[in-house]
């Protein structure tokens, strides 16, 4: 495990900005990796805080699926990475 | 509509610290009275929001430790080098205010209703707040679900919970101490093996769920290792606190 990895959280580590940006509970929604094609929950891939901005990624190809970054009040949003993002 | 709270809406509110119990010498539980609190279930978090004297903001997730239905507690570990933990660990007092939002989160949780499924339940350190929720939760629905605990602390010190984690009934729980033992210890010694996950694992047959929780490194250890005895992955569910060290 290299000093990345060891910063390296979950998606439950951001219920709270998920929910903040979609308007409702995220962390079990089904995301697709638009890289790789792996699907799973959101509470399950690789989330680091510490980058500039919050960063989700895929934990199969490791490819970027979300970034956050909040400018001033506001949180801009970046969902390219995700092929397709299913709520329950 | 300034001040209006709206429905489904996530807004940060003032809570007011109400008992407050150290747990080690490092780890404190904080009871919380929220005034506008819609429930929680086991296995959530809620965030905290510290603002500086120069407007600096640092916010924080901390898994609820106390059961739906009970007094909203959170139990922190103090770090180091932290932000928020020293402050949370070390200078709130009965009586303070804190500004947080939740719950949140709802993978990581379990709901006591219809469950069939008997638990394993793995913590590594601090990861044992989330699962302390769910045995409470168990334990005050009366619920029939079998439940094991595997619980890896670094020493008898440092266990969290210490004196409830044997008052769950008929759960079985597995401590492993990982840096030092105490003369005469029963429990096991060093890191989780696959071992120890075979001792605590229902087997398959069973349809077990698997909620593991601790250190980034641990967490994935555990959770590889339950999916080694032939768990689905999809039905271990896994929460990462982040970092190297730790049990």
């Amino acid at each position: 495990m290299d000093a990345l990895d060891a910063r390296a959280l979950d998606g439950n580590a951001i219920a709270g900005l998920l929910h903040e940006v979609f308007g409702t509970e995220m962390t079990p929604a089904i995301g697709t990796c638009a890289s790789c094609g792996a699907t799973g929950p959101l509470a399950e891939c690789v989330v680091y805080l510490r980058a500039p901005g919050t960063v989700v990624r895929c934990r199969r190809c490791t490819g970027l699926l979300i970034v956050i970054v909040r400018v001033r009040e506001m949180n801009c949003v970046d969902l390219r990475g995700l092929a397709a993002l299913a709520t329950g | 509509m300034a001040g209006t709270a709206v429905r489904g809406r996530l807004t940060w509110q003032v809570a007011t610290v109400g008992e407050v119990i150290d747990e080690t010498p490092t780890v404190r539980t904080i009871e919380l009275d929220v005034p506008d609190w819609a429930g929680h279930r086991a296995g959530q978090h809620l965030d905290v929001r510290l603002t500086a004297e120069d407007g600096y903001v640092a916010e924080r997730s901390y898994s609820i430790a106390s059961a739906p239905g009970e007094q909203v507690a959170i139990t922190v570990q103090r770090i180091a080098d932290g932000e928020v933990s020293p402050y949370l660990t070390t200078e709130l007092r009965r009586g303070d205010q804190l500004e947080l939002r939740g719950p949140v989160g709802g993978y990581f949780v379990w709901d006591a209703g219809g469950a069939v499924s008997p638990l394993v339940l793995v913590a590594g350190g601090s990861g044992i707040v989330p699962l302390r929720s769910i045995l409470r939760h168990r334990q005050r629905s009366s619920s029939m679900v079998p439940a094991r605990l595997l619980y890896s602390a670094r020493s008898l010190p440092e266990v969290i919970y210490h004196d409830e984690l044997g008052g769950y009934g008929a759960v079985a729980v597995t401590c492993t101490l990982t840096r030092r033992q105490p003369p005469g210890w029963a429990g096991h010694a060093g890191r989780v093996t696959p071992a120890m996950l075979a001792e605590v694992a229902w087997p398959t047959r069973q349809d077990p769920l698997a909620f593991v929780c601790g250190p980034t490194s641990f967490t994935e250890y555990a959770a590889d290792g339950l999916v080694a005895l032939g768990y689905p992955p999809h039905r271990v569910k896994t929460e990462r606190f982040g970092g190297t060290g730790g049990p």
